[in-house]
């Protein structure tokens, strides 16, 4: 607490003061510069010609070439495509599901009740995509249990994991099984900390349910909300990258193939390292583009947002 | 004594909650039951059935037994547990030490805190990542899982908040009895933050478990392939893991043998889930939402 009021003091004496906690840095900071930021400066070979043997130095530069040629490629086209659409798909319908949830267990009167069920909501978001997926085709799949029982029962098996026209279905499905218990976190959280005072009043003041639900939870709730909204749509490009390079085999690339996946196939599988690392820096950019901009209208609106937050403490 | 804004509801509402709980509780418990069940079930079991059982009536370890006779599965394990527990450790030293250094007003702090929250907003790309670690000359080594995932960003930001809660009294009254930062942190700080050191190691150690990208993206050698890719080889892409692999002749029905598979990769996350869950929504909300 003294410390905080006297920062002049000369850059020795508090090297000599905090020459400890500098070493702890030091492994994170080592960590960081090596697996983020080498990385990150990594992405100018989106603007080489980039030849593995030759390495970033002597590959020869070729401006925005590469970007030119994403422009001309219909398959890039199609990944951004399916991205945006998936990504939209998941963003309005998975981001209800966990406030829905949270809502319905928040008003349950019997605590039993509602500890077993969070019990069982959170444990999904701890098994892996290819876990989840294995569960899924057992269960979904072609011959797996549910078209085994549609088959005994005299009906025609339904290809839930294989058709290209219900694949966003499917993905919200299996992003609302894995994570939708967990998201329900936050909003707990966030709903046992209304004041309960409020509801008393309001219900003293004649105030059904519905009415306490829509005038004193929701407003509660709003920046919460808006926070995970942000956080959501700054991540909106990375839809699940392992879910669908797991499943781009069986439903094919037409409706599978996201930018992450494009990369992937492109760079390491397809030795095209420099459309790979365009193809993942336009992704980047638009992320971190969208993040900032979703933040702006927060603040527009008058919520705190993220940015602010996280520069305060 | 049931507050009046909390009187129980009309039973239509009530029908509702349950059918919505119970179906979302029954949807993600069914399916792993029968997983479960099918790995555990017998030939005999499994053809009457016509190929999936709710419930094992002779259960048997045999999948289990043919799994294990072939060396495949049980190496799979052990670089799966070998980076999980390394890892892990790696992870939570590195978490910890950035974390508390970045939680009191120190040299440097402020712009490594910045540096650390930068990579929340932006991630590097998968082929710079990938030229890194192949420079790194990591390609086909087990640190390839390992070090990327030494710090995760969020992780550290739940393990920060925590620290700059502990009050800065004990801390200032331990620095005048002579206690170095190291001491400090070892003798005061850690003892204090159990909780949240078994959440984030909880966090760090499912990661490492389920790492499944990584591997396919860094391993080219099969005989390093951990769980995942197993599960991913033999379950999702259906190749039949053949005699020679397992040692066996003729091999048990593929359905239990591939749900044996399944219920491996399950295992372990299913054993800590108990223990740690109750410490978890605590963890998480000092981190995720802080005022």
């Amino acid at each position: 607490m003294s410390r905080r009021k006297q920062p002049e003091l000369p850059f020795a004496v508090r090297l000599r003061r905090d020459w400890q906690m500098l070493v702890l840095m030091l492994p994170g900071v080592l960590f960081l510069l090596v697996f983020f930021y080498l990385p990150v400066l990594g992405n100018v070979v989106a603007f080489q010609d980039f030849q593995p043997y030759l390495g970033i130095m002597h590959s020869e530069w070729n401006g925005v070439q590469n970007f030119v040629n994403l422009y001309a490629d219909p398959d890039f086209w199609d990944a951004l495509r399916n991205t945006l659409l998936l990504a939209g798909v998941q963003l309005l319908l998975f981001f209800p599901v966990p406030l829905a949830l949270a809502l319905i267990v928040d008003s349950l009167v019997s605590n039993k009740i509602r500890r077993a069920f969070q019990t069982i909501a959170y444990l999904p978001h701890f098994l892996s995509w290819v876990l989840v997926i294995a569960l899924f085709q057992q269960s979904l799949g072609g011959a797996g249990f549910v078209n085994n029982l549609l088959r005994q029962a005299g009906f025609d098996p339904i290809p839930f994991m294989t058709n290209p026209d219900t694949f966003p279905l499917l993905v919200v499905g299996q992003l609302i099984w894995k994570d939708a218990g967990w998201a329900m976190i936050i909003f707990l959280a966030a709903l046992s900390a209304v004041d309960v005072s409020l509801y008393e009043a309001a219900a003293a003041d004649g105030a059904g349910r519905w009415r306490r639900l829509w005038h004193i939870t929701l407003p509660s709730m709003r920046t919460v909300i808006v926070l995970l909204l942000i956080l959501r749509i700054g991540d909106i490009l990375s839809v699940g990258f392992e879910q669908f390079i797991l499943q781009r085999d069986s439903v094919g690339p037409g409706a599978a193939e996201v930018l992450d996946t494009f990369t992937y196939y492109a760079g390491v599988v397809g030795g095209d390292w420099s459309s790979g690392a365009a193809a993942g820096l336009a992704k980047g950019v638009i992320g971190a583009l969208l993040l900032w901009g979703a933040n702006t209208v927060a603040h527009r609106l008058g919520e705190p947002g993220i940015f602010q937050k996280r520069g305060q403490s | 004594m049931r507050p009046i804004w909390k009187e129980r509801p009309a039973p239509a509402y009530q029908a509702v909650k349950a059918v919505v709980l119970g179906g979302f509780a029954l949807a993600i418990i069914v399916p792993i039951m029968v997983v479960v069940s099918t790995s555990l079930a017998s030939d005999a079991d499994i053809i009457e059935a016509g190929g999936y059982v709710l419930w094992p009536s002779h259960p048997t370890l045999k999948a289990y037994d043919t799994l294990f006779s072939g060396g495949l599965m049980a190496r799979a394990i052990g670089v799966s547990l070998f980076v999980t527990v390394i890892g892990t450790a790696i992870a939570l030293c590195t978490t910890i030490a950035l974390a508390y250094a970045t939680s009191r007003p120190v040299l440097f702090g402020r712009p490594v805190l910045l540096l650390v929250l930068f990579t929340l907003l932006f991630a590097p790309g998968i082929i710079p990542m990938f030229l890194v670690v192949k420079q790194l000359g990591l390609i086909d080594s087990l640190w390839s899982l390992i070090l990327p995932g030494a710090l995760g960003a969020f992780n550290f930001v739940v393990m920060r908040t925590f620290f700059m809660n502990v009050p800065a009294e004990i801390l200032e009254s331990a620095r005048i009895d002579g206690a170095s930062d190291f001491t400090i942190l070892r003798r005061i700080v850690m003892p204090l933050s159990k909780a949240v050191i078994a959440v984030v190691g909880l966090f760090y150690a499912v990661g490492f478990w389920n790492a499944f990208f990584n591997a396919l993206l860094y391993l080219n050698d099969t005989s390093k392939w951990p769980v995942q890719v197993i599960l991913r080889t033999y379950v999702l892409q259906g190749k039949s893991l053949s005699a020679d692999q397992l040692g066996v002749t003729p091999p048990p029905q593929p359905q239990s043998l591939q749900m044996a598979v399944v219920v491996v990769a399950l295992v372990p996350i299913a054993m800590v889930y108990p223990f740690l869950q109750r410490h978890f929504t605590k963890g998480v909300i000092t981190g995720a939402v802080k005022g």
